[in-house]
C-alpha cells in the first residue's frame, strides 16, 4: 500500500449469500484528491463505499482509511470520515438547526450554537435554520446532509451519488463546495453511475466493473463511450 | 472424528432400542406405547443440550468472531429444533392413548413449547438476513438473550401451573423407583446426545463448505 | 458526561419528533379505542365473565399496544434514512439504546394510562384499592417489555418480514413477564395484598435487571452494521 494513501483497499471481496459483488478491488485515494468511482447499477459501488464507511465488512481483503483497518478499527475510521449517503440522514420533523445539534451531540462533539449556525451558513441554509426539514427541497436536504458530514471536519469524505436529484444551480454549488474542501486537504471518494459534467470536479476516474477496478485513470483521458464499452464488456463476461 | 461419532451413535441407538424393548419392563397400565418414553425423554433433554451449546457457541462467537463458533450455533439450532419437534410429537403420540389428550398446558409441556418457538424464531431470524456476518452477530445476541431467559420461563411457568392450581395431568417419566426403567432410559439418553453431536458436526461441516464455496 | 448527553439527545429527539408528528401516538390511541370497542362487544354484558378475564384482557391490551409501539422504535430512522447515521455515530452505542428505551418508556406509559383509564371508565371497575400495587406491577412489566423490545426492534429494523419477525421473537422471550404481570394483576384486583404477589414481583425485578444488562451490553453488537 502506498504510504500516503488515506484510503487504501487491497483485494477487497464482498459476498452476499451466493453472489460475489466485489471480487478483488484495489483502490487508492490521497489527501487533497477527489476520485470518482463509476460503475453500472448493481456493480457494487455502494457496497465498496459502505465497506469504507464501516457499514459492512469485507469478506476478504483489506481496506484501510487513514491507516486504520475498517474491520478491526472501525471506531477509529468513523472518527475521520464524513458520509453523504443516498438518504440525507435528517429528521423531517426537526428543524435544520435541531438536526445538526442532534448529530453533533450524538457524535460526541462539543458544538455550540454559533458552530451550528456557522455550519448552516457554510451550506447556505442559515435563513432556513429554524424551518422543519419536511419543507426542504432535495437540494436543501443534500446541503444539510453535507453540513452534517462536515461537522467533525473529517479528513475523508465518502459521497454516494451526491449530484443526483439536484438542479443545475444545486450541482454548481456542490461542485464549488467540493473544490473548496479539496483545497482544504480533504480526500474524497465520489460514487456515481452517470458520466456527466459533474465529473469535472474529479481528479481521477476509477471504473468498477466485474467486481474489480477495470480502469483507473486521470480524468480527461476517458470519454462517455469508453465507459459504456467497459460496462458492456464486463456484462458480457459474466453472462 | 465425525465418522467415529456416527458409528458410535448407531451402536448406542441400537443398544438403546434393544434395551427399550428387551430389557425394560412392560408397563402395567399403559402397555407398549409407554416405551415411546425412551425416545421422547432423550429427545427433549437432547434439545436442551443443543440449546445450551447454541448459547455457549453464540457467546464465544461474540467474543472472538470465529465463524466456526457461529456454524456450531447455527447447526445446533437446526438439529435442536428437529429434536424438540420430534420430542413434542412423540410426547403427543404417547399422551393420546395414555391420558386421552394430545396436549395440555402443564408446566413441562408449556416450557417445551416456548423453547420450540424460540428455536423457530432463531432460525427465522437467521433466514431473514442476507449478510452472513450480520446474521451471525444477530443470531448470537438472540441466542444469549433466549438462553438467559430459559430459567425465568421455567420458574414463571412452574409457578403459574402449581400455585393455586390442581396438580398437572401428565407426569412424563417414572424415575422414582425401578432401575429397570432407569437403565434403558440412560442408554437412550446417551445415544441421542451422541446422535445430536454427530448430526450437528456434520451440519456444521456442510455450512463451512457452503461458506467456502462462495468466498 | 458525554455518554449521558448522547443518551439524552436521542431521547429528546424522539420525544420531539413524536410530539410533532404524533404518528405513533395516533396509531396507538386509535388502536386502544379499537381494542376497547371489541372487548366491550364481546365481554361487556356479562359482569362475572368480565371480572374473571379482566387481568388477561387488560394485559392483552397493554402487550398489543407495546408490540405496536416498540416495533416502531426505529421506524423514524428507517423512514428518514437515518439508520446508517446511527451506525456511524462514534462512541458507545448503548447510549443510543438507553435514549430509545427512555422514549419508549414514556410512550408506553402514556398509552397504558390511556388504556387503563378507558377500561376503568367503560367497564366500570373499581381499582382504587389495588392501585398502588398495580402501579408497581405495571411499571415492572412495562420495563421488562421495553428493554428487550427495544433491543429486538433494533435487531429486526432492517431485516425481511420485520413486522412478523418482531413479535415472533419478542413474545416467547417475554412469557415470564406476561405470566407474572397477569397473575399479579389478577391477585391484586381480587383484593389480595402486595405481599401475596411478592414472588411474582421478585421474578419481574430479576427479569428486568437481566434484560437491561444484556441489552446494554449487546446493543453495540447490533449496531455494528
Amino acid at each position: 500500500m502506498t504510504s500516503d494513501s488515506v484510503i487504501c483497499t487491497r483485494g477487497v471481496r464482498k459476498v452476499f449469500g451466493l453472489v460475489r459483488v466485489l471480487d478483488g478491488v484495489d483502490l487508492d485515494v490521497h489527501d487533497g484528491e477527489i476520485v470518482a468511482l463509476l460503475g453500472a447499477n448493481g456493480a457494487g459501488k455502494t457496497t465498496l463505499l459502505k465497506i469504507l464507511a464501516t457499514l459492512t465488512r469485507p469478506t476478504r481483503g483489506t481496506a484501510r482509511v487513514a491507516g486504520h483497518d475498517v474491520s478491526r478499527e472501525a471506531e477509529a475510521v468513523r472518527r475521520v470520515i464524513g458520509v453523504v449517503a443516498h438518504g440525507a440522514w435528517v429528521y423531517d420533523d426537526l428543524t435544520a438547526r435541531e438536526n445538526l445539534k442532534f448529530w453533533a451531540t450524538l457524535g460526541g462533539l462539543d458544538t455550540r450554537a454559533d458552530d451550528v449556525m456557522a455550519a448552516l451558513a457554510g451550506v447556505g441554509l442559515e435563513r432556513a435554520a429554524d424551518t422543519r426539514v419536511r419543507t426542504f427541497s432535495a437540494g436543501m436536504k443534500r446541503r444539510l446532509s453535507l453540513a452534517r458530514a462536515m461537522l467533525a471536519r473529517p479528513r475523508v469524505l465518502l459521497l454516494d451519488e451526491p449530484f443526483a436529484g439536484l438542479d443545475q444551480r444545486g450541482k454548481k454549488w456542490l461542485e464549488g463546495r467540493l473544490e473548496a474542501l479539496k483545497a482544504a486537504g480533504a480526500a474524497m471518494l465520489l460514487v456515481t453511475h452517470s458520466f456527466g459534467r459533474e465529473l469535472g470536479v474529479a481528479d481521477r476516474l476509477a471504473v468498477l466493473a466485474g467486481g474489480r477496478i477495470a480502469l483507473d485513470t486521470p480524468r480527461g483521458t476517458l470519454t462517455a463511450d469508453d465507459v459504456q464499452r467497459l460496462y458492456a464488456a464486463h456484462t458480457e463476461e459474466t453472462e | 472424528m465425525i465418522r467415529t461419532l456416527g458409528w458410535l451413535s448407531v451402536v448406542a441407538l441400537v443398544a438403546g432400542l434393544v434395551m427399550s424393548f428387551g430389557v425394560a419392563p412392560r408397563e402395567v397400565t399403559q402397555g407398549t406405547v409407554q416405551r415411546i418414553m425412551y425416545v421422547h425423554v432423550p429427545l427433549v433433554i437432547s434439545s436442551y443440550v443443543a440449546f445450551i451449546v447454541l448459547a455457549v457457541a453464540s457467546f464465544v462467537y461474540l467474543l472472538r468472531r470465529d465463524p466456526r463458533a457461529d456454524r456450531v450455533a447455527h447447526a445446533s439450532g437446526e438439529i435442536g429444533v428437529m429434536f424438540i419437534g420430534l420430542g413434542i410429537a412423540t410426547g403427543s403420540i404417547w399422551g393420546k392413548p395414555t391420558w386421552g389428550t394430545w396436549w395440555t398446558w402443564d408446566a413441562r409441556l408449556t416450557s417445551v413449547a416456548i423453547l420450540f418457538v424460540m428455536y423457530v424464531g432463531y432460525l427465522l431470524l437467521r433466514g431473514s438476513i442476507d449478510d452472513p456476518e450480520r446474521a451471525a452477530r444477530f443470531a448470537a445476541v438472540l441466542g444469549i438473550v433466549a438462553a438467559l431467559d430459559i430459567p425465568l420461563v421455567h420458574f414463571s411457568v412452574y409457578w403459574w401451573r402449581t400455585l393455586h392450581q390442581p396438580p398437572s395431568l401428565m407426569k412424563p417419566g417414572g424415575f422414582t423407583g425401578s432401575t429397570a426403567i432407569l437403565w434403558p432410559l440412560l442408554v437412550n439418553l446417551v445415544a441421542f446426545v451422541i446422535l445430536y453431536a454427530y448430526l450437528t458436526a456434520r451440519r456444521a461441516r456442510l455450512l463451512r463448505a457452503e461458506a467456502e464455496a462462495v468466498a | 458526561m458525554t455518554y449521558a448527553r448522547r443518551a439524552l439527545a436521542v431521547a429528546r429527539k424522539d420525544v420531539a419528533v413524536e410530539r410533532r408528528s404524533k404518528e405513533t401516538l395516533n396509531a396507538l390511541v386509535f388502536f386502544s379505542l379499537l381494542l376497547l370497542f371489541v372487548f366491550q362487544i364481546t365481554l361487556g354484558a356479562d359482569r362475572d365473565r368480565l371480572a374473571a378475564v379482566l387481568p388477561g384482557v387488560l394485559w392483552l391490551g397493554f402487550v398489543l399496544s407495546a408490540l405496536l409501539a416498540l416495533g416502531r422504535t426505529f421506524l423514524v430512522e428507517r423512514e428518514h434514512d437515518c439508520w446508517e447515521g446511527l451506525l456511524l455515530a462514534p462512541g458507545d452505542k448503548s447510549a443510543i439504546y438507553l435514549g430509545k428505551l427512555a422514549s419508549n418508556l414514556v410512550l408506553m406509559t402514556v398509552v397504558e394510562a390511556l388504556v387503563l383509564g378507558l377500561f376503568v371508565i367503560f367497564f366500570d371497575i373499581d381499582i382504587r384499592r389495588a392501585l398502588p400495587g398495580l402501579f408497581i406491577v405495571v411499571a415492572l412489566g412495562t420495563f421488562g417489555l421495553a428493554t428487550v423490545g427495544t433491543l429486538f426492534a433494533a435487531m429486526t429494523a432492517n431485516v425481511r418480514a420485520r413486522e412478523v419477525l418482531f413479535p415472533v421473537l419478542l413474545l416467547p422471550v417475554q412469557v415470564p413477564v406476561l405470566l407474572a404481570t397477569v397473575k399479579a394483576t389478577e391477585a391484586l384486583l381480587l383484593g389480595e395484598p402486595l405481599g401475596a404477589v411478592a414472588h411474582w414481583l421478585k421474578l419481574l425485578a430479576a427479569a428486568d435487571v437481566i434484560y437491561l444488562v444484556v441489552s446494554v451490553l449487546t446493543f453495540d453488537v447490533i449496531l455494528e452494521g
